[in-house]
């Protein structure tokens, strides 16, 4: 690399070779981010796309020095980073405001950690809440407030302590449609007309629209472990119109990135959940979510093939949650997900037009052809002379290969699906797999 | 300034804090009032405690009423220095056991057995060591009667910091961290807020646990030293040595006074002010209502008066006692040495054995496996009486406090009297049954038993009611709609809703009866003394007798029932309550 390129235009953060892993007792260490890059240059807004578990949190509390990667280093202005610092300010998804102070005590509080006298403080925080359209608002407490004001009182809260990066942790998920409109328009408004006193805006979503209406550049994040799939440079004007089809073209090449399997060609024979044989991670996917999305696909207007960026848009569904859902399908062969597109196979097909009785038994022969968990759990219970197994045991079998977490979920996720299928029964008081379905 | 362009609408605000008005109003007259007539009362109550014995031992307890204010005002002074050590201590302790995983292994399980010991026990030791502390004055009966007082009250305030400090919400904390706190700015502006909820409503119920033990601990004989504090437990001891029955009615009746003022002028006005330190993100619909807390609201020049203190207030808020440059991530500062670990656990387990062979020790000198064996089996009548007590105290009020629960008008009238008497000190009661017993010459072995669950029924009560009042109204209409009646009702809904209010009522309440049977299975009426067989009995005999051996044995047993009951029965019951049928 040419070395003048770097002196005249350093990146306000630099993240090379990061790796998050925990300890999972003696089995080994479980892998949250692998090898992540990336740069962040001055005037730039760059999103951190995913679904839950691809690490973008991880990455964004490192770079806040929230926590210390395990491997690699995090620079900020060319200074590694070692805890959390005053040039960085932190938005998060819960907005985190301290129930029992005011509005004007919650903007306070990065200043009276830096020992600012009270005089100066409330003339900086009564800017900042000026700035932000909060006037009005000072002496209420945060109860009193509605989720788009108290995400507000959040970014007045980061700002007023000037910070050169703001970090945004899904600033926008818990609030409505049209509240987290309004604010991103404010926010943009105040980025564009440069009120605000920061360099950049680092942003954690999974939603896919949110990202492209605000960032100039976008880095995608598989799961599994977290690592970047694919950058992606938006050069679109603001303010960005949803229906241009520039936006739109956008949107296609996310969503195919998002559904590609790496180095691979044959997307039926790749799965998209970490582990294999028995431990692979399932996600906490209800039934009814299944079956919906099937019956969603089969219906009109899509009729069996669906384009994922108008269908998530029309069942106001994020990445954390369709992509789970479409991908459990996928294992279990009901559909194929490539190229942006999800498509109902036969055997999907068959499964919608069957009556419940045959909808379980479809349901049953793909579970036990194609989750290794769930046939495990079956052939003990049926080796079992009593045919009664602890459910714990299976937690402590698949924690040698993930997270406690990851493998509760998973057996919740078996349990649900075997279950709705009748392919074995667990008893929650007993903490039993069973075979005797209560009938 | 980088907002400056655009901030002329914080400049006008800057303005209107500055405008300042302070000419007082009439709030600000009862506020002065109220204020005044306080620091009038501790600074009378406390001038007489350092005097010497000499002068307590001339200036004899009178039952005059005109003497009772003025006794009153002692006892509740000595209650409040109870509840001040005991913050202190939770602030100190339970914030060390909270940060620093080793301490915490240590002093969460001591305060669990702590709290199980038997406070009366425990007078035989303080009277001495705080007498030889001072020796020939007052204020060392004094420390003696406030240590027994507070030895009642830390352990829940403690055990409910802890457990606030260790369940704080991730983005709280990393909020703090973000903005970097430090750890003094970190303790007042998220630790004590979070925690202050539950911490206000242990003080509440250490503040009413504790009248029962300063009615026992201002009347103090351990062996031929006999110290009377003037106080009403010291005026109520009197009365029921002289038999004196007005006297007692008139001791009933200042209690009823001071509770209802303290609720009143303190506790109502810190219950409605820490009403914002509840985590919760939306306005509840019913806030805890007091006049006193509204006066002060409303004073005008109180609030210009205290400007100084709340200048002081932020001063100290932005002390930085320790840089907060050293914070690590959580997960990073959990790597500990194994072979740290192991030395640690290693020494922790060498002192407890240490500890035992000394207790051996001390005990093997002047007693025989045959005490221990008599001691034992006391234990075991006493947890007879116990559990047939709080079983047949669950027949009775878990029927009648689901029946006030489901009535919203009534619950709420009766709440706060079945809380009232459970703040009351039951003690007082005794002499009526011991007259009962004597004129009807029952069995005291059966009959004195009820007393050590005249005080702690009430637990079961309130608690069934605050559980029933609390039943979700779906379920309620859904029971409605499918007409679910009699023993179905009772099995399936209204017992199982209850459950965990009824487990939380009813382990208080045990705690509370073991420590009632030491007054409870000896009582006294004049010259007449009843005593029935028991734990209670054999450590209140110990202790009269001034055999410091015995007490340690009784202690020590009693300690290891309720320990081993809270283990094998009360915490598993907690645990399935909480997981499996709490709502929410």
């Amino acid at each position: 690399m040419d070395n003048s390129v770097i002196v005249k235009n350093p990146p306000l953060v630099s993240v090379q070779d990061v790796c998050q892993t925990y300890d999972n007792g003696a089995s080994g260490q479980i892998v949250v981010l692998d090898k992540v890059n990336m740069e962040l240059q001055r005037g730039e807004i760059v999103g951190l796309l995913g679904r839950s578990g691809s690490g973008k949190s991880t990455l964004l509390r490192a770079i806040a020095g929230l926590l210390q990667p395990s491997q690699g280093t995090i620079t900020f202005e060319g200074k590694l980073i070692s805890g959390t610092s005053s040039e960085v300010a932190v938005v998060f998804q819960s907005f985190a405001l301290f129930p029992w102070l005011t509005v004007l005590e919650n903007v306070e509080i990065g200043l009276e950690a830096r020992g600012i006298k009270p005089a100066e403080r409330r003339q900086k925080a009564l800017s900042a809440i000026d700035l932000i359209g909060l006037d009005g608002y000072e002496s209420a407490y945060p109860k009193e407030l509605s989720g788009g004001m108290r995400q507000r009182v959040g970014l007045a809260r980061a700002l007023v302590v000037h910070p050169k990066l703001l970090l945004m942790d899904e600033p926008f998920s818990a609030l409505d449609v049209l509240t987290s409109e309004t604010l991103r328009n404010d926010l943009l408004d105040l980025w564009s007309e440069g009120r605000m006193p920061i360099e950049a805006i680092l942003m954690v979503t999974h939603n896919i629209e949110d990202a492209v209406l605000m960032c100039d550049h976008i880095l995608i994040f598989g799961s599994n472990p977290g690592h970047i799939i694919g950058e992606i440079h938006v050069d679109l004007p603001q303010p960005r119109n949803r229906l241009d089809p520039a936006f739109r073209e956008i949107l296609e090449e996310i969503y195919s990135l998002m559904t590609a399997k790496a180095g691979s060609t044959n997307t039926i024979h790749s799965q998209p959940f970490l582990g294999n044989g028995i431990a692979i991670v399932l996600p906490k996917v209800s039934i009814n979510e299944l079956a919906g999305l099937i019956e969603t696909v089969a219906a009109e207007p899509y009729n069996g093939k669906a384009d994922l960026p108008p269908l998530a848009a029309s069942l106001r569904l994020g990445v954390d949650d369709l992509f789970p859902v479409g991908e459990t399908l996928q294992l279990l062969r009901f559909v194929e997900m490539e190229e942006g597109d999800i498509r109902l196979t036969a055997l999907g097909q068959r499964f919608v037009e069957s009556e419940l009785d045959d909808r379980k038994r479809l349901f049953s022969q793909q579970l036990s052809t194609y989750v290794p968990l769930a046939a495990h759990i079956r052939c003990i219970l049926d080796e079992r002379p009593g045919h009664k197994a602890s459910a714990q045991r299976f937690r402590d079998e698949l924690q040698d290969h993930m997270s406690e977490e990851a493998a509760n979920d998973t057996i919740k996720a078996v349990t649900s699906m075997a279950r709705y299928a009748e392919y074995f029964a667990y008893d929650e008081e007993s903490d039993l797999f069973t075979l005797d379905n209560p009938s | 300034m980088v907002f400056l362009p655009h901030n002329s609408t914080g400049q006008r605000a800057v303005a209107a804090f500055a405008r300042i008005r302070i000419l007082p109003n009439i709030y600000d007259l009862i506020a002065f009032v109220l204020l005044g007539g306080a620091i009038a009362l501790v600074v009378h109550g406390t001038a007489d405690m350092s005097g010497s014995l000499a002068i307590l031992k001339t200036q004899t307890i009178s039952l005059k009423i005109s003497h009772l204010p003025e006794y009153a005002l002692r006892t509740t002074l000595r209650m409040f220095a109870g509840i001040l050590v005991s913050l202190i201590f939770t602030f100190v302790v339970a914030t060390f056991a909270a940060k620093n995983s080793r301490a915490g292994q240590i002093i969460v399980p001591a305060m669990d057995i702590l709290q199980s010991v038997p406070v009366l026990g425990f007078l035989t030791f303080t009277v001495t060591f705080f007498l030889g502390l001072f020796p020939g004055q007052q204020i060392g009966a004094e420390f003696a009667s406030i240590f027994a007082i507070f030895t009642s009250q830390v352990w829940n305030m403690a055990f409910s910091f802890y457990q606030s400090l260790t369940s704080i919400p991730t983005d709280l904390d990393e909020a703090c961290r973000s903005f970097k706190l430090s750890a003094w700015q970190r303790f007042w502006r998220l630790e004590a807020p979070f925690a202050a909820p539950g911490l206000i409503w242990n003080t509440m119920m250490s503040m009413s646990g504790g009248w029962f033990f300063v009615v026992a601990s201002e009347a103090i004989t351990v062996g031929n030293t006999d110290i009377r504090l003037p106080g009403i437990g010291s005026y109520l001891a009197l009365a029921i040595d002289q038999k004196n029955f007005s006297a007692i009615g008139a001791a009933v009746l200042a209690m009823v006074i001071i509770i209802v003022l303290y609720n009143q002028l303190l506790f109502r006005p810190i219950l409605a002010w820490a009403d914002k330190f509840k985590l919760e993100q939306s306005a509840s619909k019913e806030q805890v209502q007091s006049w006193v807390y509204d006066i002060i609201r409303h004073t005008r020049l109180m609030k210009r008066l205290s400007v100084p203190f709340v200048w002081i207030g932020q001063q100290l808020m932005m002390v930085r006692f320790s840089s907060a440059e050293h914070q690590v991530n959580a997960a990073d500062s959990n790597h500990h040495n194994k072979i740290a670990d192991y030395a640690w656990f290693l020494c922790v387990l060498g002192g407890i054995g240490w500890g035992c062979w000394v207790t051996f020790d001390y005990l093997q000198q002047a007693l025989s496996w045959g005490d221990v064996w008599i001691a034992f089996t006391s234990g075991l009548m006493t947890l007879l009486r116990v559990v047939v007590l709080i079983v047949l105290a669950s027949l009775i009020w878990v029927p009648v406090g689901i029946w006030i629960g489901l009535r919203p008008a009534l619950a709420q009238r009766i709440q706060p009297i079945a809380q009232f008497l459970a703040a009351f000190p039951a003690n007082v009661l005794f002499p009526f049954v011991v007259i009962a017993i004597v004129v009807t010459g029952a069995n005291p072995n059966i009959w004195l038993s009820p007393l050590i669950i005249l005080g702690t029924q009430w637990y079961i009560l309130f608690n069934v009611i605050a559980g029933a009042a609390s039943f979700p109204t779906d379920l309620k209409e859904a029971v409605a709609i499918y007409q679910i009646r009699s023993w179905t009702w009772w099995r399936r809904v209204m017992l199982p809703g209850i459950f965990p209010y009824y487990i939380t009522g009813a382990l208080t309440a045990t705690g509370g009866s073991w420590n009632a049977s030491i007054v409870a299975e000896v009582a006294s009426w004049g010259n007449t003394q009843l005593e029935a067989y028991g734990l209670g009995a054999y450590i209140a005999n110990a202790t009269t007798a001034g055999d410091v051996r015995r007490v340690v044995l009784g202690i020590v047993v009693m300690a290891f029932f309720v320990t081993f009951f809270n283990r094998i029965l009360w915490r598993p019951l907690y645990v399935f309550a909480e997981r499996r049928i709490r709502f929410n």
